[in-house]
C-alpha cells in the first residue's frame, strides 16, 4: 500500500486520518520582533529581556523589519500570495510566560496568504508519489517566555529570554493523510526554510515545532454526508518522530472513542513523550475566548512592490529547481540529486567542488559515499569536515587525469583527513604517482611470469580465471602504483600468445 | 444585548477579576445600563465605511535588526514580588 | 520681591534668565506651597529635593553662561501616569503602589532636558479613568474652588484633577496631564485654568501608563495660553520608541502666538447645542462667539452630524483597549501580588486584580472584555471604529468651512464629591463635548471664560485641525485677552 492510503482499522471498518499542521518556525534574526533584545539561545535567565519584553508600564513595541522581510521571502519561496496590507492583532490570554497578557500575532490580515509545497513521499525514491500540500497562511507573531516547574518545591520559575522572539506560524491545509506524509512535509518545509535562511530549522533548540491537528473520517470524498471529523490540536510537538507518534496515537484514540459511541472534543492537547501519549490541556480550556483585536500600538503594515521585489531577488535557487538542474544539466543520478539537494549545506558543498573544477557525476558519488562515510566514522557534520570542497576537487582531479588510481585516492583521502594536507602534495611526498611506463611494467610482468611458470602453463591450458592472479601479482610488485588498464593490456599481450 | 449574572461571572473570569456573587449581582444593572446606552450605535448606517486604523495619517516605522537592548536583568527584576536565581517566581503551575 | 508662586511658566523662566531671582528660590517657594497645600490631596509623592536639584543645575548653568532651555528654572507637577525613574509611579492605583520605574518617560525626560524640575507626582483618577478624581486609590483630589459662601468640597474634574488643582491653587506653575477623552480639558475648565491636548502623536506615549492607546495623548495645564504653549513645546517631539508618534518638527508655538484672528473662520457646530443644555453654558458659548468676532474672526455655522455617537463609541473603544492594556497588571513582575494560601497562578491573577483595581477600572475592563468577546466583536468594536471614521470625516468636512471650532468645554461647572460617583453614565456625560476631538485625534484646548452664578469657573473649548495647534493656541489667546478671567479660588487649604 502506498502512503496516501494509510488507514486505521476499526471495528466498523477503515478510517482515514486527516492532518493539518501549524508549524512555528523561529525567524533567524539578531534582535526580537518588537524589541532590541538579543535572540541567542541558551543564555542566563532574563538577561535577553528588555523593559518592552517584560511588559513594564508604558512600554511600546517597534517592529523589526528583518522579521517581515524573512516572512515575505519564505512566502515567495512557496509561491504564496504576499499581502501588501497586513496588521498585527492582539490575542488576549493570561499566562505567566506572557507578560503583556496578550500575544501580538496576526489573525485578520496575515502577511502571507495561500501557497503550496510539493512533497516527495519518499525522498530516497525519486519515483515515489509527489503530493502538493496547501499552505493556508504564514503570519508573524511573538514567542512566549519559558516556565520551569522543577527548580523549586512550591514555585515555577519564569525566564523571559525567549519572550518576544519572532516566529512565523506556517499553517497547512488539512491535506496530510499519514504520519509519513507529515514527516516528509516537515522535512521539505525545513529544507526550504534553511535554503531561504529564514529559520535554522533546529528542532532540538525549539526553532521549529508544530501544533498537530488530527481528525478521523470514513474514507471517500469530503461531502455533506461525510465531512471532516472534529479535530484535536496537540501543541508544541518538537520532533518529527513525536509528530508521527502523536498522529498514530490521536487517530487510534479518536477511532476507539467514536466506535465506542463517544464524540471527539475540539480541544488542545499535550504530548507526553515519555508515555508516547497525548492528554487534554484542561488548564487552558476556559480561557479560550482570545478577544482578538487590532493592536492599537501598531499601525498597519504596508509593503511596497520594491520591497517585495527585493525579497524575491534575494532568494537562492530552491531545492526543487536545484534537484532538476542536477539531474538534467549535470546528469547526476536522480537519487544523488535528491540527496544532495535535500539539505542546503550539502548542495552548497557540492557546488563548491564543481566551482573548484570537479566533474559533477564523480563529485556527487564521492561526496555521498567517501565523504559522508568518513564524516560518519569521525562523527562530524559537513560543516566540521576537515577537508574543504576545493581540496576534495583537487583529489578527484588527480584520479581524473590518471595521476593516481581510485584505490590510491582512498588512501590519499585518509591522509588528507588526518593531516589536512593537499592531495597533490601527499601524492608527491609519498611518491604515490601511478606508473604508466610500459617498459617498467613489462619488466615486472616478465619477473612475475618467470616466478610462476606453472600458473602460466595452467592459464594457457585454459584456466582463464588465473588472469586476475597475474594482475594482482604485478600490482603487488609495483605497490599498487601501476596504471591498471596498462597492466591489463600488457598481460593480455604476453599471456594470450 | 443585555447581560445576566452568569455572563457577568464569565466576563469576570475572562478578565481575571475575582468577584463575589453579590458583586456580580450588583454589576448586572450597571453593565446593562451602559450596554443599553451604547446600543444606539447600531442605528448608524456604516455601509461602505472602513473602521479607523490610524486616527492621524501615519506610516508604520520599522526597526533595523540590531541588538540595542536587553542585558538589564536588574532593571527587569527590580520590582518583582518574588524573584530567585535570576528568575521571576510564581505559584507552581501544573500543566 | 513679589511672591514667585504667583508667577506662571513664562514669568519664572524669564525671571530666572534675567536674574530677578534664582531657580532655587523659585523651587523653594513652590516646595513651601506644596507642603502647605496637602489639604487638596493633589500629590501622591512630593519630591522637593528633586526640584532643588534641578534648580541648582540651572543656576549653575546660568552662572557659567551656558544657554538655558525652554523651561529653565520652572518647577512643575508630574501626573502620576508618567513613569519617572526611581520615583514611585502608580497611575493612582493600588496595583502599582510601590512600583519604582527603572526608566523615564519620554515626555518627562524632555521636560527635564528643557530645564524643568519636579515638585512631585500628582494624584489622578485611577488609570486615568474618571472625570472627578474620585477613583484614585490615594483618595479624592479636592478643587481649591468652593461655591461662594460655602465650605463644601468640589471635585477638580478628572482624570488630570491633581494637575488642575495644583495649578489653580498655585502649588505648581504648570503641570503635565493626559487626555484620552477630555482628561485635560474638563479639569482645566472646572478649575479656571488653561489646558491643551495636542494632535494625537505629537507627544510620545513611551513610558506613559497606557489607558487607551489609540486615544491617549499628553498635554499641559497652566495659568494661561502662553504657558501651555511653552510647556507643550518642551514635551512634544518625535520619538522612535513610539511608532504612533509623529515624525514632524515641533513649531515654536510661543513665538507665533497672535490673538489677531483677521481672516480666520471659527465654526460653531450646531450638534453641540444639545437639548436641556445649561443656560449658563449656552450664554458662555455666545460670549465666546462675541469675543472671537471682536478678535477679527468670521463665525460660520457648521455641522458635525455624528457628534451624539462619539461618547457611546468612545465607551466601547476605550474600555476595549484598556481591558487589554491593563492585562499586564497580574502580580508576576511588579506591583501588587495577592496570593492566598494554596492559590494557583490563575487564582493569584484574579485575587490580585480584584484587590488592586478600583471599581471604575474593573467596570471598564469588564465592559471592554465583553465587547471584544466571541460573537460581540463586530457588533460593538468594529461598529464603533466605523463610527469613529465617520466622526473624523465630519471634522474633515468642517475644515472646508472653518479653521477652528468653538464649543463649550463641559456641560456643567464643577460638582461636589459623591454627586455623580454612583451613576457611571451621568459621570461619563461630563466629557460629551470633549470626546469627539479625542476620537478624531485633533488638538483641543480649554480656556477659562467666565463664572457661573455660584462663582465657579466655566471653560470654552477650541478644536483645531490635525497638526495646527497654533490656530488653537491663537484663538485661545484671543478669548483669554478679551474674557479677562481673573477670578481665583479663595484660599482655604
Ligand atoms: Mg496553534
Ligand atoms: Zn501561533
Amino acid at each position: 500500500m502506498t502512503e496516501s492510503t494509510y488507514r486505521i482499522q476499526g471495528s466498523t471498518g477503515e478510517w482515514e486520518v486527516v492532518i493539518g499542521l501549524e508549524v512555528h518556525a523561529q525567524i533567524t534574526t539578531n534582535a526580537k520582533l518588537f524589541s532590541g533584545a538579543a535572540t541567542e539561545f541558551g543564555q542566563e535567565p532574563n538577561t535577553q529581556v528588555s523593559l518592552v519584553d517584560a511588559a513594564m508600564p508604558g512600554m511600546l513595541p517597534v517592529p523589526n523589519e528583518e522579521c517581515l522581510r524573512q516572512a515575505v521571502r519564505t512566502g515567495l519561496a512557496i509561491n504564496a500570495q504576499i499581502n501588501k496590507y497586513s496588521r498585527f492583532d492582539r490575542k488576549n490570554y493570561f499566562y505567566a510566560d506572557l507578560p503583556q497578557g496578550y500575544q501580538i500575532s496576526q489573525l485578520f490580515h496575515p502577511i502571507v496568504g495561500e501557497g503550496e509545497i510539493e512533497v516527495q513521499l519518499d525522498e530516497k525514491d525519486p519515483d515515489s508519489e509527489v503530493r502538493v500540500i496547501g499552505v493556508e497562511r504564514i503570519h508573524v507573531e511573538q514567542d512566549a517566555g519559558k516556565l520551569m516547574h522543577d527548580q523549586h518545591p512550591t514555585m515555577s520559575y519564569v525566564d523571559l529570554n525567549r519572550c518576544g522572539v519572532a516566529l512565523m506560524e506556517i499553517v497547512s491545509r488539512p491535506d496530510l493523510r499519514s504520519p509519513s506524509e507529515v514527516g516528509a512535509y516537515v522535512k521539505k518545509l525545513r529544507s526550504i526554510l534553511r535554503y531561504v535562511g529564514s529559520c535554522d530549522g533546529n528542532m532540538e533548540q525549539g526553532s521549529m515545532r508544530a501544533d498537530v491537528n488530527v481528525s478521523v473520517r470514513k474514507p471517500g470524498p469530503i461531502t455533506e454526508e461525510n465531512p471532516l471529523g472534529t479535530r484535536s490540536e496537540t501543541k508544541n510537538v518538537n520532533s518529527i518522530r513525536f509528530m508521527m507518534q502523536v498522529i498514530e496515537y490521536e487517530a487510534q484514540r479518536q477511532v476507539d472513542l467514536i466506535e465506542d459511541g463517544g464524540t471527539v472534543a475540539q480541544e488542545t492537547r499535550l504530548f507526553d513523550a515519555s508515555k508516547g501519549e497525548t492528554r487534554s490541556m484542561r488548564s487552558k480550556e476556559d480561557a479560550h475566548d482570545y478577544r482578538y483585536f487590532p493592536d492599537p500600538d501598531l499601525l498597519p503594515i504596508e509593503l511596497s512592490d520594491e520591497f517585495i521585489e527585493e525579497c524575491r531577488a534575494s532568494l537562492p535557487e530552491l531545492p526543487d529547481a536545484k534537484r532538476a538542474r542536477y539531474e538534467n544539466e549535470l546528469d547526476v543520478s536522480a537519487y544523488n540529486a535528491a540527496v544532495l539537494t535535500a539539505d542546503a549545506d550539502t548542495a552548497f558543498w557540492f557546488e563548491g567542488m564543481l566551482a573548484a573544477g570537479a566533474k559533477p557525476k564523480a563529485a556527487s558519488n564521492w561526496l555521498l559515499s567517501e565523504l559522508f562515510g568518513a564524516l560518519n566514522k569521525l562523527d562530524k557534520t559537513l560543516a566540521e569536515s576537515p577537508v574543504n570542497p576545493s581540496q576534495a576537487a583537487e583529489l578527484l582531479g588527480l584520479v581524473d587525469d590518471g595521476t593516481i588510481s581510485g584505490k590510491i585516492a582512498k588512501d590519499v583521502f585518509e591522509i588528507m583527513l588526518e593531516s589536512g594536507q593537499g592531495a597533490a602534495a601527499i601524492v608527491e611526498e609519498k611518491g604515490l604517482k601511478q606508473e604508466s611506463d610500459t617498459g617498467a611494467i613489462e619488466a615486472v610482468i616478465a619477473d612475475v611470469m618467470a616466478a610462476n611458470e606453472d600458473k602460466v602453463a595452467e592459464y594457457r591450458g585454459g584456466k582463464d580465471r588465473l588472469f586476475g592472479f597475474f594482475v594482482g601479482q604485478t600490482m603487488k610488485a609495483m605497490q599498487g602504483k601501476a596504471n591498471p588498464q596498462v597492466v591489463n593490456e600488457l598481460l593480455k599481450k604476453v599471456l594470450d600468445l | 444585548m443585555s447581560v445576566d449574572k452568569e455572563t457577568v461571572m464569565k466576563i469576570a473570569r475572562l478578565s481575571r477579576i475575582a468577584i463575589s456573587d453579590a458583586e456580580a449581582e450588583s454589576m448586572v444593572p450597571e453593565l446593562n445600563a451602559i450596554l443599553g446606552w451604547v446600543e444606539q450605535l447600531a442605528e448608524v448606517d456604516v455601509s461602505g465605511v472602513e473602521p479607523t486604523t490610524a486616527v492621524i495619517p501615519n506610516k508604520l516605522r520599522l526597526r533595523e535588526d540590531k541588538v540595542t537592548d536587553g542585558d538589564v536583568r536588574e532593571k527587569v527584576l527590580a520590582n518583582a514580588p518574588a524573584r530567585e536565581n535570576g528568575f521571576f517566581g510564581v505559584p507552581k503551575v501544573i500543566e | 520681591m513679589s511672591d514667585i508662586t504667583e508667577l506662571g511658566v513664562a514669568a519664572i523662566r524669564d525671571g530666572v534668565a534675567k536674574g530677578e531671582f534664582t531657580a532655587v528660590e523659585a523651587a523653594e517657594a513652590f516646595n513651601a506651597n506644596v507642603a502647605a497645600g496637602r489639604a487638596l490631596n493633589a500629590f501622591i509623592v512630593e519630591t522637593p529635593e528633586m526640584a532643588i536639584e534641578a534648580a541648582k543645575a540651572i543656576d549653575a548653568d546660568k552662572a557659567a553662561g551656558k544657554p538655558l532651555g525652554k523651561m529653565a528654572g520652572v518647577p512643575i507637577g508630574m501626573k502620576d501616569l508618567f513613569c519617572t525613574e526611581g520615583v514611585q509611579s502608580t497611575a493612582g492605583s493600588k496595583i502599582l503602589e510601590g512600583f519604582i520605574p527603572q526608566y523615564e518617560s519620554t515626555v518627562s525626560a524632555n521636560l527635564w532636558k528643557a530645564g524643568a524640575g519636579m515638585l512631585g507626582k500628582l494624584n489622578m483618577d485611577q488609570f486615568a479613568m474618571g472625570s472627578s478624581n474620585e477613583t484614585s486609590h490615594f483618595g479624592n483630589v479636592l478643587s481649591p474652588w468652593r461655591i461662594q459662601g460655602s465650605n463644601h468640597d468640589l471635585v477638580p474634574g478628572g482624570s488630570s484633577g491633581g494637575s488642575a488643582s495644583v495649578v489653580a491653587a498655585r502649588l505648581c506653575p504648570g503641570a503635565t496631564g493626559t487626555d484620552t477623552g477630555g482628561s485635560i480639558r474638563q479639569p482645566a475648565a472646572f478649575t479656571g485654568i488653561t489646558g491643551i491636548k495636542p494632535t494625537y502623536g505629537r507627544c510620545s506615549r513611551w513610558g506613559v501608563v497606557a489607558f487607551a492607546s489609540s486615544l491617549d495623548q499628553a498635554g499641559s495645564l497652566a495659568h494661561d495660553v502662553r504657558d501651555c504653549a511653552i510647556m507643550l513645546e518642551a514635551m512634544a517631539g518625535f520619538d522612535p520608541k513610539d511608532t504612533t508618534s509623529l515624525d514632524a518638527q515641533v513649531p515654536d508655538w510661543e513665538a507665533a502666538l497672535s490673538s489677531d484672528l483677521k481672516g480666520k473662520k471659527v465654526g460653531i457646530p450646531k450638534e453641540y447645542r444639545m437639548d436641556g443644555m445649561d443656560g449658563e453654558i449656552e450664554a458662555l458659548w455666545q460670549k465666546g462667539i462675541e469675543l472671537l468676532t471682536d478678535a477679527g474672526a468670521q463665525i460660520v455655522d457648521i455641522s458635525l452630524p455624528h457628534t451624539k455617537y462619539a461618547l457611546p463609541a468612545y465607551y466601547i473603544i476605550a474600555p476595549a483597549e484598556a481591558s487589554s492594556n491593563l492585562a499586564r497588571y497580574d502580580g508576576v513582575r511588579y506591583g501588587l501580588r495577592d496570593l492566598p494560601d494554596g492559590a494557583g497562578l490563575q487564582d493569584m491573577y484574579a485575587v490580585t486584580r480584584a484587590a488592586g483595581f478600583g471599581s471604575e477600572v474593573k467596570r471598564r475592563i469588564m465592559i471592554g472584555t465583553y465587547v471584544l468577546s466571541a460573537g460581540f466583536y463586530d457588533a460593538y468594536y468594529t461598529q464603533a471604529q466605523k463610527i469613529r471614521t465617520l466622526i473624523a470625516q465630519d471634522f474633515e468636512k468642517a475644515w472646508e468651512k472653518c479653521d477652528v471650532i468653538l464649543a463649550p468645554s463641559t456641560p456643567t461647572a464643577a460638582f461636589a464629591p459623591g454627586e455623580q460617583s454612583d451613576n457611571p453614565l451621568a459621570m461619563y456625560l461630563n466629557d460629551v463635548f470633549a470626546v469627539p476631538a479625542s476620537m478624531a485625534g485633533l488638538p483641543a484646548m480649554s480656556v477659562p471664560a467666565g463664572l457661573n452664578k455660584d462663582g465657579l469657573p466655566l471653560g470654552l473649548q477650541i478644536i483645531g485641525k490635525a497638526m495646527d495647534e497654533q490656530s488653537v493656541l491663537n484663538a485661545g489667546l484671543a478669548i483669554e485677552e478679551r474674557a479677562d478671567f481673573t477670578a481665583r479660588p479663595e484660599k482655604w487649604w
